[in-house]
């Protein structure tokens, strides 16, 4: 049981060869504010990337930062507010919902899970910000991918191939990412007392309109008074947020208020307690109980999620959230998961993919945190996962049990065979 | 073709080509196999026309299912494949081979389903990138990836390519607006990546097809997102003495916090070239001139109108033009947006390069390519995606001088060397294809390489999907796979621990 602390690339590359050499698997960890999440991983020795820092480019005018991948993210984003730019995608921040501390997480964990938070659709994930890479594959090999400029089509995207693989394919080393400048000012009108169904027809309305809503969430009346030291509590709050340029997010949110006039009593939140909201909404502090009962991220189609929940509803006892801009749902459950049920009506509703993201040891060991794949789709991430980390050594388990990836990867090879002899 | 060499035709597939052929019959009845040397001449290059080669035969499908049917059949038969969309691609990434199938996509050409509660579109790949927004702009929305070859090029080709355009400075690539296809692998196997949710499950895959040039997967449909037309859209016309200025200039905007919609430079013979064709009412004096846009609610763009004028003043800008109305704004843009066919009426044949620079290296870069230009004899013209540093050099020359083409290769060649020294990278949007596969070492050593052929392995270990495009030499995947742990065990690394 040793615990590796690199502070050098080449560091990572001896330790990810000698455990290659000695078939002994590496559980890849950051701070390790993300470590529940997934299948506990089956390693005896640890790689601790913490000891890896340093911000090594900062270029503000050419809207570039590249980093070790140990640095703080936390540290990395003061840097960019103190010349007024940040990362536009707004990484979440996992450690309340997980019961660890706030503000902790390092950079090369943030394209690991891919964070993103309630501006994604609008400003993309961390895999939409990505421009370059350097790693140590599963094979020992120290490899580079893309570069430090925004437009860059040579060669395959392997910088994107990292984000969402939580330490699977590669141990990333380096960094390289998009910066933005930050909004001037931002507003947030909220739509106060409605249901869920007619919240959504409001987010609807509101998102197809030239305002240029950037964020857009619901909090039911249950779970109004989350967030913000309970400054929405008392009413469902329907928020969306406008940002930008101060004359022009005045005249947005003017805009919204004739389009919503009938909606509902509307409440204009300035500046500092907009940003209070949506921290807390990106971090889904509403679950941040400091419990272990069974949360969801569920990645859906904004329209229809509504429905997904009353249908849930119907079934058992359920809280639940809409992060419309992050293009999430977030659910709360209260012991059973209910794997099956939950992803057979996202599937019901237009289809995503739900990931349970909080749960006990016991549950994540037994059930598929990650949404199961179909049959070909499987045997292709299992080929891929093969090609980079083919003795298993990377965070084994992580994504899927020991077990099971070796049973995915034939199975899987099956059933694509059946499956294209019937369209032949 | 200057001295590009195509991976070695199979003698067995061509030996077999009457009984491929009838196959195929079989597999796509009706009009959808074309196997006449003179139906197929078309077929024979892509935009980047220098390169040409008839392929085997060419196919176009209409179904998924005719499309697994004949990736499967092809790879049981060992017989390579290069799918094409409408053929635009600057880089030769559709060339056929002579020994390959041509899968052509455009007869799945509808849009499957418009959501605009959800704000997206599932399209067939053979869709036009345009052939979207004219779908959507009834509604006031657009698709917003716009490459200026976007009256033709396909939905599909786009993905294959990650295109952008002038607008991705604000809006995002290609990668940055699809949210989900649906593919079909060499294998025959069909597989869906994401769709109208964000991020799909699983590894990103859908961000690795992005851009992958056709060599993973037959794309068969796509889903984009749509945003809402901004309100309005003003542009300026500023012209400065000098490139540095200008350059100084679109940084300044952005350390101002200002993301243009678009914002493009074009040099000197740039601008006299556009001016002399289309009469924009561009300042022929000038060395360097910047069109910027503004868009989005009028009060905005009004505000950061004059914020942009006050910034190119500060920079020496010689004249600045703001345009009043929709139809002076078009006239800004229509000088840019012609400038490749201006650079046509001065040059009888000009070649399109794709650097792209960290923007601060611009005054270096031109520069170089000044000095390039004198070493090679050929003229050169800069178009410019100004805000993300991507170039696009015009080198002039005659195809009927014997030679010239060599030169001009070799001149763009030496142009990408310079983006590559200076931090940049080979191509920002037309991508790799046959063009600058054998600069590919110039960015990458070949361990970075193998890392990407093993991507190609885990979706298409023959190597029949479009071979000889992107990699400079195929590797066997068998021989890639294997393993090489250290015979005996490594000492324990001298690494700190707890
Ligand atoms: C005048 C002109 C202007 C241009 N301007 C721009 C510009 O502003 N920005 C820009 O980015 N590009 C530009 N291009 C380049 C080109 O238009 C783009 O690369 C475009 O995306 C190619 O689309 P296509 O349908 O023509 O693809 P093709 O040329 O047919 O193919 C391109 C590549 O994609 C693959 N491919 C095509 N369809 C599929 C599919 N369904 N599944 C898998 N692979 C497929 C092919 O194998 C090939 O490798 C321009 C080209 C021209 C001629």
């Amino acid at each position: 049981m040793t615990t590796f602390t690199p502070t050098a690339s080449e560091e990572v590359q001896s330790a990810v060869q000698w455990a290659l050499a000695e078939d002994a698997p590496l559980e890849i960890v950051g701070h390790g504010s993300k470590r529940a999440i997934g299948h506990p991983v089956q390693a005896a020795h640890t790689l601790d990337l913490s000891g890896l820092t340093g911000v090594t480019l900062y270029e503000p005018e050419e809207l570039v930062l590249s980093a070790k991948a140990g640095t703080p993210l936390a540290e990395i984003e003061a840097m960019l507010a103190a010349r007024g730019q940040q990362f536009a995608f707004e990484p979440m921040d996992y450690g309340p919902l997980l019961g660890q501390p706030a503000g902790r997480g390092t950079i090369g964990g943030v394209l690991a899970a891919n964070l993103s938070g309630p501006r994604r659709l609008k400003a993309g994930a961390a895999r939409d910000h990505i421009l370059g890479i350097s790693a140590v594959s599963g094979r020992g090999e120290a490899f580079k991918s893309g570069g430090r400029v925004v437009k860059n089509v040579t060669g395959y995207d392997l910088s994107k191939g990292m984000a969402g693989s939580w330490g699977t394919l590669a141990v990333l080393t380096d960094v390289t990412f998009k910066v933005l400048p930050a909004a001037e000012t931002e507003t947030t009108l909220a739509i106060r007392g409605l249901y869920d169904e007619d919240a959504a027809a409001a987010m609807a309305l509101a998102m197809g309109c030239s305002a240029e809503v950037s964020s857009a969430a619901h909090l039911p009346e249950n779970l109004s008074s989350t967030v913000a030291d309970g400054a929405l509590a008392g009413e469902s709050a329907t928020l969306l947020r406008i940002e930008g340029f101060g004359p022009s997010v005045a005249y947005r949110i003017e805009h919204l208020k004739q389009l919503l006039r009938n909606a509902g009593r509307l409440d204009e939140i300035a500046e500092n307690m907009s940003r209070a909201i949506w921290r807390d909404i990106r971090d889904c502090m509403p679950f941040a109980d400091g419990t272990e009962r069974p949360v969801w991220r569920i990645s859906m189609a904004p329209a229809d999620t509504h429905r997904m929940v009353l249908a849930l509803r119907m079934e058992m006892a359920a809280d639940a959230f809409y992060d419309w801009q992050g293009g999430l749902v977030w659910l709360r459950l209260e012991t059973d998961p209910e794997a099956d049920l939950v992803r057979q009506l996202v599937r019901k509703f237009g289809g995503g993919h739900a990931t349970l993201v909080r749960a006990n040891q016991a549950w994540r060991a037994a059930l598929p945190v990650f949404q199961p794949q179909p049959g070909p789709l499987a045997a292709l991430s299992a080929r891929l996962k093969n090609e980079f980390d083919p003795k298993g050594i990377l965070n084994p388990g992580r994504m899927a049990p020991v077990e099971r990836s070796a049973s995915v990867l034939t199975s899987g090879l099956t059933l694509s065979a059946s499956e294209s002899e019937g369209i032949s | 073709m200057s001295g590009l060499a195509m991976p070695k035709p199979d003698a067995d597939t061509i030996r077999r080509r009457a009984e491929i052929v009838a196959d195929m019959r079989i597999i796509v009845p009706g009009e959808g196999v074309v196997d006449t040397v003179n139906e197929m001449r078309v077929f024979e290059s892509d935009g980047l026309t220098a390169y040409r080669q008839l392929p085997l035969v060419v196919v176009l499908p209409e179904t998924v299912a005719q499309v697994s049917r004949i990736l499967k059949y092809c790879n049981e038969r060992n017989v390579r494949v290069v799918p094409r969309g409408s053929g635009t691609s600057l880089s030769g990434g559709a060339l056929p081979l002579e020994d390959a199938v041509l899968l052509v996509m455009s007869r799945f050409n509808r849009i499957l389903e418009i959501d605009y509660p959800n704000r997206t579109v599932v399209a067939q790949p053979g869709v036009t990138n345009l052939g979207i927004t004219n779908a959507v702009e009834g509604e006031g929305f657009y698709y917003a990836p716009d490459p200026s070859s976007q009256i033709a090029c396909s939905i599909g080709g786009n993905v294959a390519e990650n295109s952008g355009g002038v607008h991705c400075l604000k809006y995002g690539l290609t990668a940055n607006n699809v949210l989900g296809i649906e593919m079909v692998l060499m294998n025959g196997d069909v597989v869906r990546l994401g769709g109208k949710h964000l991020d799909s499950e699983g590894y990103d895959l859908l961000g690795v097809m992005t851009g992958s040039e056709g060599l993973l997967g037959v794309v068969t449909e796509v889903t984009v997102r749509i945003l809402k037309k901004p309100e309005t859209a003003r542009a300026l016309l500023i012209g400065f003495p000098s490139s540095e200025q200008a350059g100084q200039c679109v940084a300044d905007i952005i350390g101002a916090g200002i993301i243009p919609g678009g914002m493009e430079m074009m040099d000197g013979p740039a601008i006299r070239a556009a001016e002399d064709f289309v009469h924009a009412g561009y300042p022929l004096e000038c060395e360097a001139l910047l069109i910027v846009e503004l868009d989005g609610p009028g009060v905005e763009v009004d505000h950061l109108i004059g914020r942009v004028e006050a910034i190119g003043n500060r920079n020496g800008a010689t004249t600045c033009r703001i345009s009043q109305s929709e139809q002076e704004r078009l006239t800004f843009w229509a000088g840019r947006k012609a400038a490749f066919p201006a650079v046509g009426r001065i040059s009888p044949d000009y070649y399109c390069m794709d650097g792209t620079i960290p923007r601060k290296e611009l005054p270096k870069v031109l520069h170089g390519m000044r000095e390039l230009s004198e070493k090679y004899g050929l003229g050169v013209a800069n178009v410019f995606h100004a805000g993300d540093g991507n170039l696009h050099p015009l080198i002039l020359y005659d195809a009927n001088i014997p030679g010239e083409l060599d030169k001009a290769e070799q001149f763009g060649a030496d142009i990408l060397r310079l983006c590559v020294r200076v931090g940049g990278v080979l191509t920002g949007e037309h991508g790799v294809g046959v063009e600058k596969r054998d600069l590919m070492p110039e960015m990458f050593n070949q361990i970075d390489l193998d890392q990407q052929m093993r991507v190609k392995c885990a979706f298409d270990p023959n190597h029949l999907l479009n071979p000889g495009k992107v990699f400079p030499q195929l590797r066997r995947c068998a021989e890639l796979g294997r393993m090489h742990i250290h015979g005996g065990k490594l000492p324990f690394p001298d690494i700190p621990r707890f």
